[in-house]
């Protein structure tokens, strides 16, 4: 387990190392002065150069991707061209916002769908299965902008149930808080619906279908039992997986959902970036959002092995 | 007479697929009494399984009953509602199945597996665990208190297995099922097995139903047997009359396919049964085994013969006087075999080494192998699982890289230990056969294409030349040019082992490994594909390097048989001197675990523990702590010297020859399985 764990972390390390690579240098290939960018095509060229000096962008690329890595891993990411201020709290604030939405979303899809996946499964080739594989693909096929804006005329302007837009007031408390980002989850929880159901359903038919399984029943046990104990947790295990990987597209890629609810998250921070040529900040928004599906990989990897006693305890 | 433990009254069943019920069971119907142990046995596809599903009425989706009844200890289990069910499942019946690394739950503690049972007949939990620990004692689970703190992935298969039995007896059934408890399982290993089934069942009185492809562990332990072909029972009667003498025609050719009585290749050729079972669904309208058998006439395949008694037994068969004499269907002309005693070995290995990983995690898989294979010649390779025969075959190929000081030389000339540096001359003539023909058969090509292919980067052949000696091939290995448009999954298991047998001959190879290669076939195809490696090696003078764990095969095929353990040659000589012995204790232990075909009980070794890590062998003699033998401290501290007890047969032992020969005067064993 030791072992498992040591090699699981010195991936991430390998991953986060290169995405930092991928960033900066991709960052470079992009067109544009940087020093140029920022004081407008009149400025003077020295005016640019001294910029450009300043802000040390004409250090040869290895020097400068060196202390910006340094400088990062101290939690100095920059400052931001277009604002003007430091971008780790520009970033910090979209990242709260994200995970915010994300924690929403997540708290309301991984029940909803493990529990659709199972009952699905347990009724297999019955109507309740059709409704749920078939609804849920259907939704899911569907793209955010139109089941948001769908759920947006419903129960925003049709029911006037829920606030349109995501944004707040100042000062609100959690539930209100909360209040205003269910409408913008649910899209999201739409799209992962029949993904995360459909893992669910598959993992459980397999368990259901197992050699253990027929040994647990036939030793009659009841059939709640036979589930609980033996069918639930062998079959749930590849499904964590795929929740996990789905949480950084919850957090780095909600671009849609975030521009159709007016919401400052991390997605709208690196597209508003990437179209100002907000280097820092663009670097920052894509490394942080990496280290989000690093670490949500690693916790997923954490929790199959901690579930998983063959790999938990080695296999002999 | 007392109610039967388990009534079959003409039970069908049928399995639902392409749109249609496909009979699998048609009006099969027998009784156990309590107390007996019925043994049921037939080739795969003839419905074995099907009935100890419908016994405890757990048919797949697809399956159901069409006709009869099931009656349980005199409860018909058709008419149960769900909660006498699970009652029966529960208290009345039990199932032992093969594999039972998959009938555990892999992420549950066995303790809490075993302790389920006695949850179920309503035991207080505080007494579960003390009848569970009492459970494993009982089957011989040396320290059942640490066992069942595990999961079942950190136990040894023969201790799964134990502990599944642990579980089907626990709530103390009257019917037992066991259903291939044994296959997969080491020989000494399933020897324990079945010896540990034996007592508790003298013990509790357990009525049995043990269902296998395996004849001589039917033999063991069963008081009755019946014949299943086709989902029909087509011979039924005391087990020793039914494979001493049966009477029934499918019977009487299976028999003859298994190499018994020590039986070799230039004795006299296996007989098999040509054709194939009729698929499941299939119309029958006559006898189903008609076209099969040599004996039929036009009334068989017109009349389905009754199930009548005769000689004491019953027998689905217009003829049963006839069956005696049913003419073989293969040719039994010696297989000629050219003598190639003295000549220049084709392939020496010496002092060959395979250590895996590093530091305290080294497993030494192979240590020290040096042996030679002359022309012509068959070296059978035994040993448990784990003896590293699978290691040492890789090597030869070029598959995994052997220590270094280790040297493999073929003809003379030192090879190269890795496959990219070998010359392609080299590569052509050292082949191999796997164990499972579906795997190691591509499946999107046709048998054709595999065969050509194969062809065209082994022999270099092209464009007619190329088509010559596939045909030649194709037909040397008994298949038919119609069989060359199909793809592997249209064909049967022997079928498909043909070709890939095809394939590793397609660069007139002059050592083949063949890997277990009739390990998943049943008998009647087992004997076809060893027949005709017998035959192939006359025609074609290659060396076949035979690893199998069936010593009745191994002894049939073999000239010379080399015995693994731990990596280590324990014994080495030539095949009838190994069967005679004087043996090396693990040889022996070996040989007397193999089951008799007439179930005679032969005065078995038992080995107690299981094989060791070859990560940390013994010292001294690596057998010394499971051996029967052991003659004190010296096999714990030195490594044993070779003896040579006759020409050319070795053994690594302390024990001096004479008194092996002593310790082992044990008659004739004639191992057949």
């Amino acid at each position: 387990m030791k072992r498992f764990l040591a090699r699981r972390f010195t991936y991430a390390i390998i991953t986060l190392f290169v995405l930092s690579l991928l960033v900066f240098f991709g960052g470079q290939v992009l067109p544009g002065n940087v020093g140029r960018a920022i004081l407008g095509p009149f400025a003077d060229q020295q005016a640019v150069d001294a910029l450009n000096h300043r802000l040390g962008v004409d250090r040869p690329l290895l020097v400068q991707y060196g202390s910006w890595l340094g400088r990062f891993l101290h939690g100095d990411m920059g400052e931001s061209l277009v604002y003007r201020s430091p971008v780790a709290l520009v970033v910090k604030a979209a990242l709260g916002q994200s995970l915010k939405l994300a924690a929403v979303a997540f708290a309301v899809v991984v029940p909803l769908s493990i529990l659709g996946g199972i009952v699905a499964a347990l009724n297999v080739n019955r109507p309740v299965d059709r409704i749920i594989t078939l609804g849920g693909l259907s939704v899911t096929v569907l793209p955010e902008f139109v089941t948001g804006i769908v759920l947006i005329l419903i129960f925003g302007v049709w029911l006037r149930w829920l606030p349109v837009s995501a944004a707040w007031p100042d000062g609100a408390g959690p539930l209100t808080q909360l209040y205003y980002l269910i409408l913008p989850a649910m899209p999201l929880v739409l799209g992962l619906f029949a993904y995360i159901a459909r893992m669910a359903r598959a993992g459980t038919l397999d368990a259901l279908d197992s050699d253990y399984t027929r040994t647990a029943v036939l030793k009659g046990l009841p059939w709640r039992k036979v589930i609980w104990r033996h069918v639930l947790r062998n079959a749930l295990l590849p499904t964590i997986t795929v929740i996990a990987t789905q949480t950084a597209f919850l957090i780095g890629g909600l671009l849609v959902t975030e521009k159709l609810f007016g919401y400052q998250g991390v997605g709208l921070l690196i597209f508003s970036a990437a179209q100002s040529k907000d280097f820092p900040m663009l670097q920052a928004g894509v490394l942080v959002t990496g280290i989000a599906l690093v670490v949500a990989t690693m916790v997923a990897d954490l929790l199959y092995a901690l579930l998983n006693p063959r790999i938990r305890l080695g296999a002999e | 007479m007392a109610e039967p433990a388990l009534h079959l009254d003409r039970l069908s069943v049928a399995y639902r697929s392409g749109g249609r019920d496909r009979a699998v069971l048609r009006d099969v119907s027998l009784q156990i009494a309590p107390g007996e142990a019925y043994g049921l046995v037939g080739e795969s596809g003839c419905g074995k399984s099907t009935v100890a599903l419908a016994v405890v009425r757990y048919l797949p989706r697809n399956g159901k009953i069409t006709g009869g009844a099931v009656m349980l200890d005199g409860t018909d289990v058709m008419r149960l509602g769900p909660e006498a069910l699970r009652h029966l499942r529960a208290g009345t019946v039990s199932m032992v199945y093969q594999d039972p690394s998959k009938a555990l739950n892999p992420s549950l503690k066995v303790g809490c597996q075993l302790g389920e049972v006695f949850e179920v007949m309503g035991v207080p939990s505080a007494e579960r665990e003390m009848r569970s620990l009492e459970m494993l004692q009982k089957v011989r689970i040396a320290d059942p208190g640490s066992v069942m703190m595990r999961y079942p992935h950190q136990l040894s298969g023969g201790m799964q297995q134990r502990v599944t039995i642990a579980m089907a007896l626990a709530s103390d059934p009257k019917m037992l099922i066991l259903d291939e408890p044994t296959t997969g399982l080491d020989a000494t290993v399933e020897a324990e097995a079945l010896d540990l089934i034996s007592d508790l069942r003298r013990e509790l009185g357990t009525s049995i139903l043990f269902i296998s492809h395996n004849l001589a562990v039917v033999a063991k332990m069963s008081d009755r047997v019946g014949v299943l072909y086709a989902g029909m029972l087509v011979e039924e009667g005391l087990t020793r009359e039914i494979l001493s003498s049966p009477r029934h025609p499918y019977t009487v050719s299976l028999l003859r396919c298994l190499p018994r009585g020590g039986q070799r290749k230039d004795q006299r050729r296996l007989d098999n049964i040509p054709g194939f079972l009729p698929a499941p669904g299939a119309l029958i309208s006559g006898c189903p085994f008609a076209e099969r058998c040599a004996i039929a006439d036009d009334r068989c395949r017109a009349e389905v013969p009754e199930l009548r008694e005769d000689c004491g037994r019953l027998v689905r068969c217009h003829y049963p006087d006839r069956a005696v004499n049913i003419p073989r269907s293969t040719p039994s002309d010696l297989v000629n075999l050219k003598s190639s005693w003295g000549a220049a070995p084709v392939l020496r290995v010496s002092n060959l080494s395979k250590t895996y990983g590093q530091g305290s995690h080294a497993i030494r898989a192979v240590a020290g192998v040096s042996l030679s294979l002359l022309p012509g010649e068959t070296l059978g390779l035994v040993g448990e699982s784990g003896s590293g025969k699978t290691t040492l075959a890789r090597m030869l190929l070029g598959l995994v890289p052997p220590d270094p000081g280790g040297a493999i030389e073929l003809d003379g000339r030192p090879l190269a230990a890795s496959l990219d540096r070998r010359r392609d001359e080299e590569v052509k003539a050292v082949q191999i056969v796997f164990q499972n023909p579906d795997s190691a058969l591509n499946r999107s090509h046709s048998v054709s294409r595999i065969i050509g292919r194969a062809l065209r980067k082994l022999g270099g052949y092209r464009g007619a030349d190329l088509t010559g000696r596939l045909n030649a091939l194709v037909a040397a290995v008994r298949l038919t040019p119609r069989h060359l448009s199909l793809r592997p999954r249209q064909l049967s298991g022997g079928l498909k082992q043909r070709v890939a047998i095809a394939r590793s001959f397609a660069g007139d190879p002059r050592v083949l490994v063949c890997d277990e290669p009739t390990s998943a076939l049943d008998v009647s195809v087992q004997a076809a594909i060893l027949n005709l490696l017998a035959d192939l090696q006359v025609e074609r003078n290659v060396s076949y390097l035979f690893i199998s764990h069936d010593l009745g095969v191994v002894r049939y095929l073999s000239d010379r048989i080399a015995v693994l353990y731990l990596g280590r040659i324990m014994e080495m000589g030539p095949s009838e001197s190994v069967f005679e012995g004087p043996n090396h204790p693990y040889t022996e232990a070996l040989l007397s675990a193999v089951p008799q075909l007439d179930g005679a009980q032969n005065t078995r070794i038992r080995l107690s523990g299981e094989i060791p890590s070859a990560a940390n062998p013994p010292k001294g003699c690596v057998f010394h702590n499971r051996c029967p033998r052991k003659l004190g401290a010296i096999c714990e501290t030195l490594e044993p010297p070779q003896n040579e007890v006759q020409p050319g047969h070795v053994i690594r032992c302390h024990i001096r020859t004479e008194d092996l020969q002593r310790l082992q005067r044990r008659g004739m064993l004639s191992p057949v399985s």
